[in-house]
């Protein structure tokens, strides 16, 4: 793969992070209320102030004015004060972050884990017992929401069967050996729900990329050549069937930060997402644009790594 | 046309009105298209039996209100959170109100929230889409450019930005349960139409290189009259699966914001909002929760296997 071929992406992805930021800048332009409705509101403050004080925060500059300088303020890395925490915004996202990306990355994994095996087995099978079985399954999968799923397993495993905690502790008290088991076992269930969920949708796409590629001419020709049955399917089908699953699980993205955001809701952990509903209630907007932002530009980010991946497995996408 | 110049080898075949002139002896009288189609969709054991639910669905929640006549609101704390009985076939919540009432009507809001969305994702879509495909160059591209970046936004924490932005102003012009409505719709659709308008655009681009669109435009056919009149009908086929996910995906998201609290308020009881109502309470009474997430669980899975059974029918490669 070429590095022209990467820098190119990275340019593409440049026009589409300014777009996006364009689009949060006039969702909250567009907002009615004032920031300074209150001190407008307020007696006390004489109208020379409050004037003063909007003219030095640009709330009477032209629109365009006012997105380049909160453009050029994120970008500084000058994200603004959580009224709600009493610290800047960029400390308290950098130390929620983690997490999220934890919880989603073990979950995509899960995802993968369940979804390759099942999905291959169902495509080279079309039909079959085995293959309607995973399909109704996924529709289950992706027709549950999080959010019911996610009290499902409370009642099961909390409440029921009282093996794992009902909510996330992000100060365990214990060490050691016993800190991992019990970081584990409060990760399990958040995990199961954003995962299964995920490897639903994905069971499908991988089920019709194989689908695909069985039915092409080479595969033919690598059992006429004598190869075995499990050779052919891992090393000729499987390996093509990737190029497109890859993107998706990428593309897919999105969705799974919506779900994170409903899951460490449920189960209280946490990352952004719970920061982000917090915020909310506490009316602490530049928590909320951050966060927004910061959850746009993991999409971006992923749809980026999807894009040089996709280069890389196939060779003739980066030459064209 | 009487006297025209074959101008296509398809036009020296013998002529398609002597082939239907020798089948129509024959006992099948009746065929079109949409015909087929039902023929094709009621083999979809799990699609048929999913209208007949959502049918069921439908009509309760229509009617269920006229026939079950208990107050939605009425408090009664004699009987909170009591199990099914014959007095609350569904039991009852923790002010105890009548759930089985509660359902019923908030079923009807939930159930309209995801059939306006899909109308709205659809005619935004099907509008964005024609524009793309009948205009070559920089306005399709502009347009498609556009679409990538929508469907890289973070959908969840752009739709609880701007439902908690403007939920004030809304509810003031157009009343709480209104401006919420309109609100949810409107934004839910507004995230939801890119599918679509590369569906329509993929559609245009080659059906408007087919024959019968060439006679349309030799004809003196406007390009309006072109996409509306020939282009659209054959197009609708994909159309038409990908508004049925959409009113899925709208209902789960109506629910998703209702459930963290940010979608319509308590006295407005949707499926999702009594979820959320119910999920402080699970341990002591698992009925409320597990009635009211089995209504949308059962819902959403109902209308994505009929979406399945729908693209079956409309799919003319599969053989059925």
């Amino acid at each position: 793969m070429s590095r022209q071929y990467i820098i190119r992406r990275l340019l593409v992805a440049i026009p589409s992070l300014l777009g996006i930021s364009i689009i949060l800048f006039c969702v909250l332009a567009l907002a009615p209320g004032d920031p300074f409705s209150e001190i407008a509101a307020n007696p006390a403050i004489p109208p020379e102030v409050a004037a003063s004080l909007r003219a030095k925060f640009g709330l009477d500059d032209p629109v365009w004015l006012r997105y380049l300088h909160w453009l050029s303020a994120m970008a500084h890395g000058d994200w603004g004060f959580s009224f709600a925490s009493r610290i800047n915004v960029d400390t308290l996202i950098l130390q929620r972050l983690p997490t999220t990306l934890i919880v989603i990355g073990a979950a995509q994994l899960l995802a993968i884990i369940v979804a390759l095996p099942v999905g291959v087995l169902a495509g080279t099978r079309p039909y079959s017992v085995f293959d309607q079985i995973a399909n109704t399954l996924a529709f289950i999968g992706f027709s549950l929401p999080t959010f019911f799923t996610g009290l499902l397993l409370i009642m099961l495993f909390s409440i029921k069967l009282d093996w794992l905690p009902m909510v996330y502790n992000a100060e365990l008290s214990s060490t050691g050996w016993t800190w991992l088991w019990d970081q584990v076992k409060q990760s399990i269930m958040p995990v199961m729900v954003l995962g299964l969920f995920q490897g639903a949708s994905l069971v499908r796409y991988v089920r019709s990329a194989v689908l695909d590629v069985v039915r092409l001419d080479y595969i033919t020709t690598a059992r006429s050549k004598g190869i075995g049955e499990r050779r052919v399917i891992t090393r000729h089908v499987v390996r093509t069937a990737l190029i497109p699953v890859v993107t998706l699980v990428a593309l897919q993205m999105p969705i799974v930060f919506s779900g994170a955001i409903v899951t460490e809701q449920i189960f209280r952990v946490p990352g952004i997402g719970s920061l982000l509903i917090s915020a909310m209630l506490a009316n602490d907007t530049p928590v909320i644009m951050a966060v927004t932002f910061v959850f746009a530009c993991l999409v971006v980010f992923f749809n980026l790594i999807a894009d040089v991946l996709y280069g890389w497995l196939d060779p003739r996408i980066s030459y064209r | 046309m009487a006297g025209s110049t074959p101008a296509s080898l398809t036009a020296e075949r013998p002529a398609p009105a002597g082939i239907a002139a020798g089948v129509t002896p024959r006992k099948k009288a009746r065929f079109s298209p949409g015909l087929e189609a039902w023929r094709r969709f009621r083999r979809h054991k799990l699609a048929m039996a999913s209208s007949i639910i959502l049918g069921l669905i439908v009509v309760a929640v229509l009617l269920g209100p006229l026939i079950w006549r208990v107050p939605i609101n009425e408090i009664d704390f004699a009987s909170k959170l009591d199990g099914p009985s014959w007095a609350h076939p569904l039991g009852t919540d923790d002010l105890g109100q009548d759930i089985l009432a509660r359902l019923l009507y908030g079923g009807r809001i939930s159930l309209a929230v995801g059939f306006c969305a899909m109308l709205v994702a659809a005619v935004v879509g099907v509008m964005v889409g024609a524009i793309a495909g009948m205009s070559r160059g920089s306005i399709d591209a502009a347009l498609m450019w556009l679409a990538d970046l929508f469907l890289s936004l973070p959908q969840l924490p752009l739709l609880l930005l701007i439902s908690y932005l403007f939920r004030d102003s809304l509810t003031k012009i157009l009343g709480t349960q209104g401006g919420i409505f309109v609100m949810i719709v409107v934004v839910i659709g507004g995230l939801r139409w890119m599918q679509v308008a590369r569906l329509v655009r993929a559609q245009i681009l080659s059906i408007r290189e087919k024959e019968f669109i060439e006679a349309a435009r030799a004809l003196g056919a406007s390009s309006f009259r072109q996409v509306v009149r020939h282009i659209l009908p054959n197009a609708l086929g994909p159309v038409i699966v990908a508004g049925t996910i959409d009113v899925a995906a709208a209902i789960i998201a109506e629910s998703t914001l209702s459930f963290l609290g940010l979608g319509f308020p308590p006295d407005i009881p949707t499926w999702g909002r009594v979820l959320f109502d119910a999920k402080d309470t699970i341990d002591i009474a698992p009925h409320w929760a597990l009635f009211s997430g089995g209504a949308i669980f059962l819902a959403v899975l109902t209308i994505n296997f009929i979406g399945d059974g729908l693209r079956d029918a409309f799919d003319p490669r599969r053989v059925l």
